[in-house]
């Protein structure tokens, strides 16, 4: 009953985005003011019903409602309630329901605070994302429907894979979402605008904030994917390129792409038309990797062949989202002057080649990602592009961007003063390498290339950018007066590309200096890594909710200092699968990872140990970036902007004559 | 300053020497770092390349997997049905690695003959098989039952 009840919610969803999709844009191709004021409404009903389906969704997995497919095959009754309701986007159907109750969300949000944009424009907008919740329902309700039932229904359900049953996995596809389906908002911006002619610098401001939030979400459900990887799947790697992974890190690339491009739009009405591209890619390649992770697509072409509907579904809508916009791209971006005027160093140029790196990077991952898939489609053979491919290109790529990302903002808009940039950083420069080469010299005693080249990188970044700072600081005089006048947007310029210095940190100190060992391990046993004595106790067998486990017993000691980690092999008992979950001794400047491979003879066990220095950092470098977004996205410019538009229609109301 | 053409044709410019260079650093990076991968009824057959790594898949032989006391080595053997190739890896195979398993294995072959795996992969579902296994096995006529049903779901 619950569960037609959602079924029924999520038919009337579709029906308030059809309304929503086509109305409002008529309306705004004619002029018809009422077929306008139809897209606001519409746009939240269709949240209202959609948030209905998705409980009773949820409401099925509560009460264990297994005589829905969706439900027994991916929860059972003795998972725990929080990991019931997780279970919800655990799978395809439901995370597909959960992307379009997050559309609805992101649509409600354009509805609540873009009330002073133009009637004509607002509608536009609200349309074009009504028009792409019109095909993700349409998928759902035709190919991957929550709501399916099982007859005759089964005792008990097959259980939540135990690799998602954690933290980490619960919260990461609702924030991964958030940024993917957010960028859905930059996108109707974009297309709103090139369908009304209107592709000016007060459209670049309206949709900063909007992108800027977009781009936060998606750090942050990509920083969480990554640290659950390192701690669930017992490699001890943050990132291992892998298909999933790179879905997910071209879009990111792209947005951030964009929010540089934007800045330039909005402040110097350049660039126009490449935003506007921007925008429609990195939607169109959140809509890829959305696809390419849930529809199975990367675990096996063949996904394509057990459902041919899903895969020719998948392939259709891409191809009107991508196309279509395409198609009205190239219509109306040659009607579309850059006014503005720039010489070669000036800050437009350098945001330019921040583009191009970004974008050739994700071009870089897209080849790398899509060509297997593609060589296997056409029958020519099976293929894999290994690790190496991605950091080998990606090296050179990010270098000039680390190099420049700190003293970017020093460069003036239109013309910068070569010589009075270089007399600010002649001696930071130097001195930034000498420093970082110092510290992995004598703190890390690493003297190779990369190292040094890496830190000494690490270390100019992170000094160019506060000394941007700096120096826009003390144009007001006194420092406490300088900090004050700083727009909240400076702020998370800086904060944000900190963030990167210390993620750059991370990277090159934990992948230099990282120490691993595999042994086998008899009780007593203890063996040395990095300093460090790891000392084995043995197993004893512990009891969970939903699954058994031996658990080792480890101590780690070093001068004195000494800790206890607990790593444990898990079997669930429905799914039967051992698990392995490490035990972390987590720290600032290292991490010390434990984890237990199989028994052996005589209560032996192979193990895997660690010590990871740094590798925190990553992480830190990612939630600085977070901080950073947010900061920028809070700055006053975008609502101040706002009220003032919000102004101008009431005064012309006014001074109209009655 | 410049004209409107002369900075177009600067981007133009950058974005060509910034395109090539990318494609460049990206061909040779490919070129190196795909992996074919081949089953072990070609790799009988002396297709598979000898000191060059690629990846081969079967199904675990039941009653093949032997380590060596004392040590975290193991031998085992995977099969497409129609041939059964021998591997030697040293460390700590994934969970789900077990006898009957679809697995991968990434390595190179030495002048014995044997798959010297430097990893192996077993997805993380007891019944999931990599498509290429699958599809070599369904060929040979020696897909599992319970994978067919499990695909079919």
């Amino acid at each position: 009953m619950i569960a037609e009840l959602g079924h029924i919610a999520l038919i009337m969803a579709l029906l308030m985005a059809l309304l929503q999709g086509t109305f409002p844009l008529l309306g705004a191709a004619q002029g018809v003011e009422v077929w306008m004021r139809v897209a606001k409404p519409a746009g939240r009903a269709q949240f209202l019903f959609l948030l209905v389906s998705f409980l009773c969704l949820a409401a099925s997995f509560v009460t264990n409602d297994f005589s829905l497919e969706y439900v027994a095959r991916n929860s059972n009754s003795a998972l725990p309630l929080y990991y019931r309701i997780a279970a919800v986007w655990g799978a395809h159907e439901g995370s597909m329901l959960l992307w379009a109750l997050i559309l609805g969300l992101w649509t409600v949000a354009v509805t609540i605070f873009s009330r002073s944009l133009a009637e004509e424009f607002l509608a536009r907008v609200l349309s074009i994302m009504g028009l792409v919740s019109v095909g993700i329902l349409l998928f759902i309700l035709f190919t991957s429907n929550p709501f399916e039932r099982l007859v005759p229904a089964p005792n008990d359900g097959a259980d939540l894979n135990p690799l998602l049953q954690d933290f980490g996995m619960t919260v990461h596809p609702p924030m991964l979402y958030m940024g993917y389906v957010g960028l859905s908002v930059a996108f109707s911006f974009a297309v709103a605008a090139l369908l009304g002619g209107s592709l000016d610098s007060a459209w670049a401001r309206w949709s900063r904030p909007w992108t800027l939030i977009a781009w936060v979400f998606l750090t942050c459900g990509i920083t969480l994917g990554s640290w659950w990887a390192y701690y669930e799947l017992g490699w001890g790697g943050w990132w291992f390129w892998d298909p999933v992974e790179n879905a997910s890190f071209m879009p990111w690339l792209v947005a951030t792409a964009l929010i540089h491009s934007l800045a330039v739009t909005e402040k110097r009405g350049a660039f126009k038309a490449w935003t506007v591209l921007l925008a429609i890619f990195a939607f169109s390649l959140s809509l890829l990797g959305t696809f390419l992770v849930r529809s199975g697509v990367l675990t096996s072409v063949h996904a394509f062949a057990s459902d041919p509907a899903r895969g020719l579904f998948i392939l259709i809508f891409l191809a009107i989202v991508v196309g279509g916009s395409l198609l009205l791209y190239s219509l109306r971006a040659p009607g579309v002057r850059d006014v503005a005027r720039y010489g070669f160093f000036s800050r437009e140029n350098l945001l330019l080649l921040n583009n191009i790196l970004l974008v050739t990077a994700a071009g870089s991952i897209l080849l790398g990602t899509l060509y297997p898939l593609v060589l296997d489609a056409l029958g020519l053979g099976k293929i894999s592009v290994g690790p190496p491919y991605f950091s080998t290109v990606f090296a050179p790529l990010m270098a000039p961007i680390f190099l420049l990302a700190g003293i970017g903002a020093m460069f003036g808009w239109r013309e910068a003063a070569l010589d009075r940039i270089w007399r600010r950083v002649r001696y930071l420069l130097p001195l930034s390498y000498l420093v970082g080469i110092g510290l992995a010299a004598v703190a890390f005693e690493g003297s190779d290339f990369k190292t040094m080249a890496g830190l000494g990188t690490a270390v100019w970044l992170a000094a160019s950018t506060l000394a941007t700072l700096w120096n826009r600081v003390r144009l007001r005089g006194h420092w406490v007066a300088g900090l004050r006048a700083q727009s909240p947007s400076t702020y998370g310029m800086t904060v944000a590309h900190l963030g990167l210095a210390v993620f750059l940190t991370g990277v090159v100190l934990s992948g230099r200096f990282s120490e691993e060992k595999w042994v086998r391990m008899a009780p007593d046993d203890s063996v040395t890594l990095s300093g460090y004595t790891f000392r084995f106790f043995g197993t004893e067998k512990v009891t969970g909710p939903n699954f058994v486990a031996q658990e080792g017993k480890f101590r780690v000691e070093r001068e004195g200092d000494g800790r206890e980690l607990r790593p444990q092999k898990r079997s669930y008992r429905v799914q039967r699968n051992p698990m392995t979950e490490a035990a972390i001794d987590p720290g600032w400047w290292r991490d010390l990872y434990v984890a237990l491979g199989e028994p052996m003879d005589n209560g032996a066990w192979s193990v895997r140990l660690y010590v990871k220095p740094f590798i925190r950092w990553v992480w830190c470098g990612g939630l600085l970036m977070i901080a950073g977004g947010l900061l920028a996205a809070s700055d006053r410019r975008y609502r101040l902007s706002v009220r003032r538009i919000a102004l101008a229609p009431e005064r012309s109301v006014a001074t109209k004559p009655a | 300053m410049m004209t409107p053409r002369r900075r177009r044709m600067l981007t133009v410019t950058m974005i060509v020497i910034g395109v090539s260079v990318a494609a460049f650093f990206a061909l040779t990076a490919f070129q190196k770092n795909l992996l074919y991968f081949y089953t072990p009824s070609q790799v009988a057959n002396g297709e598979a390349p000898r000191g060059y790594p690629f990846r081969i898949g079967g199904l675990v032989v039941a009653g093949s997997v032997k380590r060596e006391p004392g040590s975290l080595s193991v031998r085992f053997e995977v099969t497409d049905g129609s041939a059964a190739m021998p591997i030697l890896y040293t460390g700590i195979l994934p969970d789900l690695f077990r006898e009957g398993q679809g697995i991968i294995a990434v390595g190179q072959l030495d002048e014995a003959g044997i798959f010297h795996a430097s990893e192996v992969l077993a997805k993380h579902d007891e019944k999931y098989m990599p498509p290429e296994v699958a599809d070599t096995l369904r060929k040979n006529g020696q897909l599992p039952v319970d994978y067919q049903e499990w695909q079919k779901k």
